[in-house]
């Protein structure tokens, strides 16, 4: 009872110097003159106007990946109070004083520290030696293209560190949480599942365990692995959704239900539109597909050219197409084809589902018509024009039928934004169409719209859906143009779920396309392996001072060695395994197995996806998966000496080698450290002597 | 001058004939080798057979093991005759070859019925008969598929007497008097045997007449399998070797416990002739040399496991498949293309795709037993190409680079076909004296000289500056540049011959040239990317200031002009027949890649097919034409999709129900091994035939599908079969579980044929109106809004 009375009372701390001073290291080689060069450097161009666009709230859509890395530089630039003012516009621009350049770069440079003693602690935690652990992080404090990528405000340092934590996570068992800062972490994530598939399938296997308890660790996985992570993504979007709620410049491709609940843009021109598109209402008709850019059905006094270029002819009749722009001629004002008035009566009598209606185009009064010619650029597909009378017995079908895709009930009324319609040709049955082409000089390169006479299903480029409305009020033509010429008035304010909001904010991430060019930098993904390609990121404005993006050498080509290595040994092992002869004790297989599949797994799924890929890509996406390769090197290297090196002589001479192998890691780390951090600028000559390789583009100054 | 543009170019020289509105699909191209990926569940154990008695061996030893009344394992079906067993009825022996008869006879009628009709060019018969007339008249041609399937045609045609003669211009072209029942019938012939390779194959797997009987229905009443055989295409002859392979490599599983014998090299090596066959015919047949490779793979990793051989014996086994299986495939697949290029003696559409060395073999080629001047002088017109496989002609027209990509000059692009904008003048650099004049002295250019390269249509130079170029932005740009041959300092080059030294004369296809440009110290070359539209799709020429050397930046002049010098007959440098194998087969991929869908072009998506989306129109548009519609029979194809998610549920529970040591009787254990082994590979089948065409860029098709579909089939009737099998084993009163078998059996078969019933006019032709009007015979029948018949 008083034992404590005895004995003193002590706390025993347990401090692995070794983790501590790797952590150091990391810090120091990660943070040491963080804020250099004061200058925009490289993509910091692309993140930073996402981090001003979260200072100042502003809704933005980036196809990079889901906005969690994006939060997190914004975090810093929060931390640092930065205002988002800054031009985003130059590589190479230097920071105005209101930039808190040390701020924004803090969190990837911790996360590229951090990802050194990550590195130790994995390899400890793979029940490998301590020796080999701190190979592993050396490797990796060492590896230039590391520090260079985590000392800017970049991604892959974050991306590196959230993969390695979660290898971590899974390997200490601890409840897993999946980070993703970029899609590529989605690889990772399927491997770490994979494995956890392969586990509980040996547990399926054992014969011991209760159904129910079976039942119990598959509930408990799913949980881990599946519903946390997407609780987790689900929430990212819920924040970066409520942080930006601020109309911008990446409005137009949303559609309109999700434009209307930003706050100013379009919800601006449509709060208070009356909600029922009525008999008499004057509509703007945007089309839903919104490529190849958005645009409204449009109409002109210009008619179509009697004969084409290629000698077929038109009805000659005024054009319709869909134009880019807004434009008093994008107004139209849906009329019941029973009667004459343009007007909305009192009370308002709605259009429904299935209803019949004629547009009339509000500038010119003429009618939307289709008949049987074809249309200008798409032959296979009707004209559509607005109807003239030339006498030629070729009478109007200007009668729509309109359909509601989305209704919910065959009764529903036609509703301002929310309603997606789709106009059914009376005579003919063809449906308005976006055909996504552009006219030629005659209809001045607006796009051409044709009615399609053979719908398949139900794509977004037939329908439409009415943007700007209001009720008519005028009778007279010239009252109804000025009447056009307002702004729309009136109040009501639209709210979309979250989910929903979620939902098309994914799918356009996902759809979403950048046009594929090629940069003057970029590279293919096998060019990656051997480095044959490095990124200029900053050149000094007047120095031979430059950054580049250029890995260790030495740890490149040794890494590339040990998949090589561990690849054609595991095939042997499993060949002679296979004739029952064992070469190693069965825990020694067991942990060279479960390490090489982290490893070469781990590199295997962060490298392979790319060349399926067809979008733009960078050295610095193969930096995941080369963080994998590079953690394989101790672990063959302590395999070797412990399972082939049989003589004590053999083991000292391969002991004396890695010696030699990791000063040369260190030589070419000193060697590479100015285009590393950008200082000392170094001269005409050293900087010749330091391109290895033909294909390395390393600047050099025209004196 | 004209602006000969690509496009214009194309359709006058590929001799691609445009298609009339709205028949559907150029035509459908290329397998991407080796992107075939998939990891079906698990292969089927074929080796190691004696090491394991039990239901492995032939039907011999299973129905030996059946007579065995209740073998002491079987505790509790003792009693009786096992409940499954009596449902399915031991076949008896003459049923068999019955069955065989009876589905071959039947396969036979449903594709040879109507065959004749219509009497015209239907959809892609516009290539592939043409591409058999070249065989018949030995004209040369280009297509990205690999010979085999379209000599098969010309051959048919050839022995059933049809001359070559007719032109096949385009879908709709009547054939008139000319014999094409010969063509026809042969593709159908090879569609009819698919039948009873899927039968075979089947029975091979589940030992169960039952679900043989199912897969033969369904392929024998699905009425797109109908319509891909009726016509002269190259799938009926694909399919045929496809599942030619599988049914052999099938049957060589099955003689695992005799190694060595007779049937089993019979077998092995006719795997091995089918997959040179599939492969040679379309790229798509690799996905079944995969099939095949990752059986052969699980085969010998159980014969390495299996103790009791030797090593030596396990090096016969490894050689044997060597042999069988890669060495013979490989010299029937070097065989078919040497007979390709023997038979293909005469110039012909395809020549420009060819390096010049290539075409100097073809008669009628204008470097056939060239005799042009030897050596390069000042004033000579030339045509330059590139060196690199499918390396075009040094190319430039009238057309500008659109705004916003480098300078607004003249394009210059690198260009397949032969065409009078691949010429070029020598100028010197620093003289604009004109030197055609007769009486001028002919000056030869040398290796070193500075040159100046005027296009012989527009009058612009060569130009280069440091612009990016519209694709490769590493490199700069490359332009026309002047007005009448006047133009600035960026238009110099200077001209290096490889291996040579300074002011030897440069020979004409011989050399192979560098071409760098003296202001930037860039090279001319080709960067082999697909310009967009506006660059009329031809290849992009840079110059980049990389100085490797590669083909890309190599040239040699192809077309020599010069009045003033003498013609003197070259031999050019006779390429090897690898050479030859090795360039067709780039250029193929080449080929292949370059299919890309079109900007707004609506395309299939592989997602479509399993449920039968969208068909494709063979034949026929209009109310009064005769409409054929390449659609598969609804109800089959929609079984055969919820069939793939029965298996895959099946699979779940009987693998988990293993795995967790579940005692089964010896029947179910039987009906596990055949869901798990046997329709595990057909599943990878499946995989390995439908899911590389999701990473797959170019244009893709409906038909694609149908390799896939006939996996899709086999499982079907793998799955069914069990599935009440299963149901009858639970419903243990042998009577009703003999009902619910035969029941459920008998319901399936006549579903599917009075589904065939209802749909048989889209394969076997429409006339009259559209199925959206309802006084036609389909009315009611376009259950998909997206179906066009």
């Amino acid at each position: 009872m008083l034992g404590f009375l005895k004995k003193p009372v002590v706390v025993t701390a347990e401090i692995n110097m070794n983790l501590v001073a790797l952590t150091v290291m990391g810090l120091i080689s990660r943070l040491w003159g963080l804020s250099y060069p004061r200058a925009v450097v490289f993509d910091e161009v692309y993140y930073g106007q996402f981090v001003s666009l979260y200072m100042k709230r502003i809704f933005f859509v980036d196809d990079s990946g889901p906005p969690f890395g994006h939060m997190l530089l914004a975090l810093g630039g929060y931390l640092g109070g930065f205002d988002g003012n800054f031009l985003w516009n130059r590589i190479g621009a230097e920071y105005s004083m209101n930039v808190p350049v040390w701020s924004l770069r803090l969190l990837p440079a911790l996360a590229g520290a951090l990802c050194v003693p990550l590195a130790y602690q994995i390899l400890v935690e793979l029940q490998f030696s301590h020796c080999a652990a701190l190979g592993a992080a050396l490797l990796i404090l060492l590896e230039n293209s590391l520090i260079t990528q985590s000392r800017f405000m970049l991604l892959e340092s974050v991306l590196i560190f959230f993969i390695l934590l979660a290898v971590l996570s899974y390997l200490k068992f601890y409840n897993l949480q999946r980070h993703r800062v970029k899609y590529m972490g989605l690889f990772t994530y399927m491997l770490l599942l994979a494995i956890a598939g392969l586990h509980f399938w040996h547990m399926i296997g054992d014969q011991n365990l209760s159904n129910v308890s079976l039942m119990c660790h598959f509930l408990a996985r799913g949980l881990a692995l599946i519903i946390i992570p997407v609780a987790m993504y689900l929430s990212f979007f819920y924040v970066h959704l409520t942080l930006l709620y601020r109309s911008g410049p990446h409005d137009q491709i949303m559609t309109s239900a999700f434009q209307a609940s930003l706050e100013g843009g379009l919800a601006r021109i449509t709060q208070g539109q009356p909600l029922e598109v009525a008999y008499g209402s004057q509509i703007t008709l945007r089309n839903v597909l919104g490529k190849p850019m958005q645009c409204w059905l449009h109409s002109h006094t210009n008619t179509y050219p009697i004969r084409y270029e290629n000698g077929r002819g038109s009805s000659h009749q005024q054009q319709v197409t869909c134009y880019p722009f807004k434009d008093v001629n994008n107004w139209w004002i849906v009329k019941d084809p029973g009667m004459q008035q343009l007007v909305v009566s009192n009370p308002p009598r709605p259009v429904r589902h299935g209803h019949i209606v004629q547009l009339v185009h509000g500038i010119t009064t003429r009618y939307l018509n289709t008949h049987d010619v074809a249309a200008p650029l798409s032959p296979h597909s009707q004209e559509v024009s607005c109807y003239i009378d030339y006498n030629i017995s070729m009478p109007a079908q200007n009668l729509w039928r309109v359909e509601i895709v989305n209704r919910e009930s065959d009764t529903d009324v036609w509703k301002t934004i929310l309603s997606e319609v789709r106009f059914v040709h009376v005579n003919t049955s063809a449906v308005l169409k976006l055909s996504g082409a552009s006219l030629p000089e005659w209809g001045y390169r607006q796009l051409e719209v044709v009615g399609e006479k053979l719908s398949k299903g139900y794509h977004q480029s037939m329908m439409w859906n009415v943007e700007e409305h209001r009720y008519g009020k005028s009778q007279e033509q010239k009252e109804r143009e000025v009447e056009l010429h307002s702004p729309t008035q009136m109040d009501i304010s639209k709210n979309l779920s979250f989910m929903a909001k979620f939902t098309e904010l994914q799918w356009k991430i996902l759809t979403l396309k950048n046009e594929d060019t090629e940069h003057k930098y970029s590279s293919s993904a096998l060019d990656w392996i051997t480095m044959d390609t490095n990124i200029a990121y900053w050149l000094h404005p007047t120095s031979g001072a430059q950054i580049h993006l250029l890995g260790n050498v030495v740890t490149w080509a040794s890494a590339n060695i040990a998949a090589l290595v561990y690849t054609c040994l595991s095939l042997w092992y499993l060949v002679r395994r296979r004739r029952k002869i064992y070469d190693m004790p069965e825990d020694a297989w067991q942990l060279w197995v479960s390490a090489g599949g982290i490893c070469v797994g781990g590199w295997a799924v962060n490298y392979l996806p790319f060349f399926l890929m067809e979008k733009t890509l960078f050295l610095y996406h193969y930096l995941p998966a080369l963080t994998f390769q590079i953690l394989l090197i101790p672990i063959v290297l302590q395999h070797l000496s412990d399972h082939l090196c049989r003589s004590l002589l053999l083991k000292s001479m391969f002991s004396a080698l890695i010696v030699a192998w990791f000063s040369s890691v260190y030589f070419v780390y000193c060697t590479f450290r100015p285009v590393t951090y950008g200082e000392p600028s170094l001269s005409v000559t050293e900087l010749k002597d330091l391109r290895w390789k033909d294909s390395w583009n390393i600047l050099i100054r025209k004196q | 001058p004209r602006p000969a543009s690509g496009q214009d170019y194309i359709s006058q020289r590929a001799t691609r004939p445009s298609r009339p509105p709205r028949t559907p699909s150029p035509r459908m191209r290329r397998a991407r080798p080796g992107a075939a990926r998939g990891g079906g569940p698990r292969m089927p154990a074929a080796g190691g057979g004696q090491a394991e008695p039990g239901p492995r061996g032939g039907p011999l030893r299973r129905r030996e093991s059946r007579r065995v009344p209740g073998g002491p394992a079987r505790p509790a079906a003792a009693a009786g005759p096992p409940p499954a067993a009596a449902a399915a009825g031991p076949p008896p022996a003459a049923a068999r070859p019955a069955a065989l008869a009876l589905v071959t006879l039947l396969s036979f009628a449903s594709r040879f019925h109507r065959l004749p009709e219509p009497p015209h060019v239907c959809w892609d018969e516009t290539h592939f008969g043409k591409m058999g007339s070249y065989y018949i008249n030995r004209t040369f041609f280009f297509d990205v598929h690999p010979p085999l399937g379209k000599m098969l045609i010309g051959l048919a045609g050839y022995l059933s007497g049809y001359d070559g003669t007719f032109p096949f211009q385009k879908p709709g072209d009547r054939y008139e008097q000319h014999n094409y029942m010969g063509m026809r019938g042969f593709c159908a012939f090879l569609g009819s045997c698919l039948v009873p390779f899927a039968y075979l194959t089947v029975l091979e797997l589940s030992k169960s007449l039952p679900a043989a009987l199912l897969t033969a229905f369904i392929l024998i009443f699905d009425t797109g399998c109908i319509t891909l055989s009726q016509y002269i295409l190259l799938d009926p002859i694909l399919m045929f070797f496809l599942m030619g392979a599988v049914l052999s490599m099938v049957k060589s599983n099955s003689c695992a416990d005799r190694p060595f014998s007779a049937s089993w090299w019979f077998w092995l090596s006719l795997t091995g002739v089918n997959l040179a066959g599939a492969t040679g015919v379309k790229f798509v047949g690799l996905f079944v040399v995969l099939l095949v490779g990752l059986n052969t793979i699980y085969d010998l990793w159980d014969l390495l496991g299996n103790l009791s051989l030797s090593l030596v014996m396990f090096g016969k086994h490894l050689l044997a498949r060597v042999l069988c299986l890669i060495l013979l495939p490989l010299a029937l697949y070097t065989a078919m293309f040497a007979v390709h290029f023997t038979v293909l003696n005469k110039s012909g559409p395809g020549d420009g795709f060819f390096s010049s060395a290539f075409q100097s073999q073809l008669i009628g080629n204008n470097l056939h037993n060239v005799s042009v001047p030897e050596h390069l002088a000042y004033g000579s017109v030339v045509t330059m190409k590139n060196l690199r496989m499918a390396g075009g002609y040094l190319h430039s027209h009238w057309h500008l680079y659109p705004e916003g990509i480098g300078a607004r000059q003249q394009q210059v692009t690198a260009y397949l076909h032969k065409d009078s904008n691949n010429l070029w003048i020598i100028k010197k650099h620093d003289s604009d004296t004109d030197l055609s004049v007769p009486s001028s002295p002919v000056e030869f250019v040398r290796h070193g000289d500075v040159i100046r390269l005027e296009h012989k249509e527009t009058s612009r130079n060569l130009h280069s500056h440091q612009h990016e170029a519209p694709l490769t932005r590493k490199h700069f740009q490359v332009t026309g540049y002047g007005i009448n041959g006047t133009g600035d300092s960026n238009d110099f080059w200077r001209i290096e011959v490889v291996g040579r030294k300074t002011g030897k004369l440069i020979k004409v296809l011989r050399s192979q040239v560098r071409l760098t440009h003296v202001a930037t110290g860039c090279i001319l070359g080709s960067s082999g990317k697909t310009l967009p539209k506006w660059g009329w799709e031809q290849v992009e020429v840079t110059c980049t200031p990389y100085l490797k050397e590669t083909p890309n930046s190599l040239w040699n002049f192809e077309d020599h002009i010069n009045p003033k010098l003498p013609n003197i007959s070259l031999d050019v440098l006779k390429p090897s027949f690898a050479e030859i194998l090795l360039e067709s087969h780039m250029v193929m991929i080449r080929g292949n890649s370059g299919l890309k869908p079109k900007d707004n072009e609506v395309t299939s998506k592989p997602w479509h097919w399993p449920i039968n989306y969208q068909g494709l129109r063979f034949s026929g548009v209009n109310e009064t034409d005769y409409r054929v519609y390449l659609l598969g029979n609804p109800v089959i194809w929609w079984l055969n999709l919820v069939t793939i998610g029965l298996y895959l549920l099946i699979t779940v529970s009987t693998a988990v129900a293993l795995k967790r040591g579940v005692q089964l009787t010896s029947e179910l254990k039987e009906l596990s091994r055949v869901v798990l082994r046997g329709g595990g590979q057909i599943t990878l089948g499946w995989l390995l035939h439908y899911l590389p065409f999701f990473m797959m860029g170019r244009v893709l098709y409906f038909h694609h599908y149908f390799p896939a579909m006939l996996f899709s089939s086999m499982l079907t009737g793998i799955t069914w079969d069990t599935l009440l099998k299963f149901c009858a084993a639970f419903l243990s009163p042998s009577t009703t579980a003999r009902k619910v078998y035969g029941g459920g059996f008998l319901a399936l078969v006549l579903l599917i044929m009075y589904s065939f019933y209802l749909f048989h006019p889209l394969s076997y032709g429409m006339i009259g109106p559209m199925a959206s009007d309802p006084s036609s015979p389909m009315a009611g029948l376009r259950w998909m809004d997206s179906w066009e018949f």
